[in-house]
């Protein structure tokens, strides 16, 4: 297990390091079942940045969140947030956390206003329909207001569930898979809400299966499986550090098997044997690219085309799940 | 204490039962109109006077009773039953509010509907039946605690429940049955001497007796007998509730 790195390093000296806002020790949760869902997991989020927690199917991900919130019980281990306990101090620190649940939990018959108006109300806070309508505009709920949310479609339903965690002012934000099922026009919007939250100063950790968000979005990068925290990373630092690239060459002629002038690299052979691809490390000593190229001179192999592609944070994910299991 | 967060579940609640308003009070006074036609009207004035009392005005406690706790309980349990339905109840586990204040948000709706309707029905009655209060002070005190108590019990039916049928399991086949053994149609005293010491184990004798002295001055059961066993019943669910909560029982896992 790592624990993650430290969070971006001050220029100076003088630069006073904020302590996190969620701090993570130790926590582990077994349900009654039996089944360990988290175990043993260390983790700081830090002030202001957007946190991507990927995981694949029952990594741990809701659980994590669900026990921050308040919803699950933690078996051992402590959360602060906020500096607040969040067992012992839960108002403190649940007045500082929204959360915007995966599945569309709502109230079908209320209206949009009803419901965003309650939300705010349970958090303690007096009402504030200025507030509210701020958060319905940005998030094009406005116009339907008064709509009964029964009516409205899962999209429609997924803004609503954003409004209603956004009521209370929130300081930490949980999208827990905020785009599921969302069409592309709508999680651009989201995309955008979250940005401007972050701009005001909000925290937020998500939770996706859409790798281009976290690569879109994210500061740092959690990886969970099987209920342990596998890597935490700043993007692009991940990013620089597993990034393989691929060299493509487009031949003139096809190749039916790779010459033995080329034996010594890594080469593959598209089938029909007028592609070959080379791969290897951007932080490598020597990326060996000049002396393939010498070598293929040599072999007197003549390519029309050259390209290269950077691997996404999707491959750099897909590698980090498999290499744990 | 989060103040706040109180009201805000219990008007949420009250839009609820606004919302529902035609079955929420309709249906139960059109009921209990049906019981007075029946029992006070065609068939009361074949029966005698019980202790000095009119048969048709005899029966408007216990009537009030049955409505009062089958009302509170049903209220109750649907009220927590359908956020953990509809997994909106993510949003009460994670707000800042405490146990206390999520009953008596939730409780103090039921209740308040409950009272309502009690009061709505009590006066219906006043229009089949001549009707005398010789202790109202003592009424509504009953009719609150009754309600109050049934709401938690209501409360405590939603948190244990897993499915509807469940929800209606008790209200059916306990408190709805131990409603008509209790006294409601008639006084324990026309029972043989054998069922009256079995009767005297049924809770709501206790409630339906001292509901009725606060009318008409006529008991089976001395009224702090009643009120006793009231603020037992209350203190057993405010235990349980407590307990509910301190272990998350069907609430956290």
């Amino acid at each position: 297990m790592l624990r993650p790195l430290a969070p971006c390093p001050p220029s100076s000296v003088d630069t006073p390091v904020m302590p996190p806002i969620i701090s993570i020790s130790n926590l582990s949760k077994t349900y009654a079942s039996g089944f360990q869902a988290l175990k043993r997991i260390d983790l700081d989020i830090d002030k202001g940045e957007i946190f991507a927690l990927l995981g694949p199917n029952g990594a741990g991900k809701t659980t994590l969140i669900s026990v921050i919130c308040g919803i699950v019980t933690p078996s051992t281990g402590t959360v602060t947030v906020g500096g607040h306990n969040i067992l012992t101090d839960y108002r403190a620190a649940r007045s500082l956390i929204g959360l915007v649940p995966q599945e569309l939990h709502t109230d079908a018959f209320e209206s949009v206003w009803a419901t965003v108006t309650f939300s705010r109300g349970l958090f303690g806070l007096p009402a504030d329909p200025g507030h509210i309508e701020k958060v319905l505009r940005s998030l094009s709920l406005w116009d339907k207001k008064d709509t009964k949310i029964l009516f409205l479609s899962g999209g429609m339903k997924r803004r609503v569930l954003i409004a209603k965690a956004l009521a209370h002012e929130p300081k930490v934000l949980f999208l827990d898979e905020p785009t599921a099922g969302v069409d592309v026009e709508l999680r651009k919007d989201m995309w955008n809400v979250v940005r401007a939250l972050r701009a005001s100063g909000v925290t937020i950790i998500l939770t996706t299966h859409y790798i281009e968000e976290a690569e879109e979005m994210a500061d740092r990068i959690g990886v969970i499986n099987k209920g342990e925290i596998i890597l935490v990373e700043r993007k692009a630092e991940l990013m620089r550090k597993l990034g393989k690239k691929e060299l493509t060459l487009q031949l003139h002629n096809a190749l039916d098997a790779i010459p033995a002038e080329l034996a010594r690299h890594k080469l593959a052979l598209a089938p029909g044997g007028k592609e070959l691809t080379y791969t290897y490390n951007t932080q490598g000593e020597r990326t060996g690219i000049t002396a393939l190229l010498d070598d293929l001179a040599r072999a007197n192999i003549r390519f029309r085309d050259i390209q290269t592609t950077q691997s996404s944070l999707e491959d750099i994910f897909v590698g980090l799940v498999r290499k744990d299991q | 204490m989060n103040v706040r967060a109180i009201r805000s579940i219990y008007v949420f609640e009250m839009a609820r039962t606004a919302r529902t308003l035609f079955q929420s009070i309709v249906s139960p006074v059109v009921s209990t109109s049906l019981y007075f036609i029946v029992f006070g009207a065609a068939i009361g004035t074949r029966i005698q006077e019980i202790e000095g009392v009119n048969y048709g005005a005899f029966i408007v406690p216990g009537l009030i009773m049955l409505m009062i706790l089958t009302q509170s309980t049903a209220n109750a349990s649907f009220g927590i039953y359908f956020p953990k339905f509809t997994g909106t109840i993510f949003e009460i586990l994670s707000a800042p509010v405490s146990f206390v204040e999520i009953v008596i948000g939730y409780v103090g709706a039921a209740a308040t509907k409950s009272i309502i309707l009690g009061l709505i029905i009590l006066a219906t009655a006043g229009l089949f039946v001549p009707l005398r209060i010789d202790h109202p002070v003592f009424m509504l005190g009953f009719l609150v605690l009754t309600a109050v108590t049934f709401s938690l019990l209501g409360f405590i039916i939603g948190i244990w429940a897993d499915g509807f049928e469940q929800l209606q399991l008790i209200p059916l086949l306990v408190i709805t049955p131990l409603t008509f053994l209790g006294g409601t149609f008639y006084s324990i005293d026309v029972l043989p001497p054998f069922w009256q010491t079995i009767a005297l184990f049924n809770p709501i004798v206790y409630l339906v007796s001292g509901f009725r002295w606060s009318f008409y001055s006529i008991a089976d059961v001395s009224v702090g007998v009643s009120l006793a066993m009231t603020f037992v019943f209350l203190a057993l669910c405010i235990v349980t509730v407590w307990w509910i909560f301190k272990t998350g029982y069907r609430l956290k896992r």
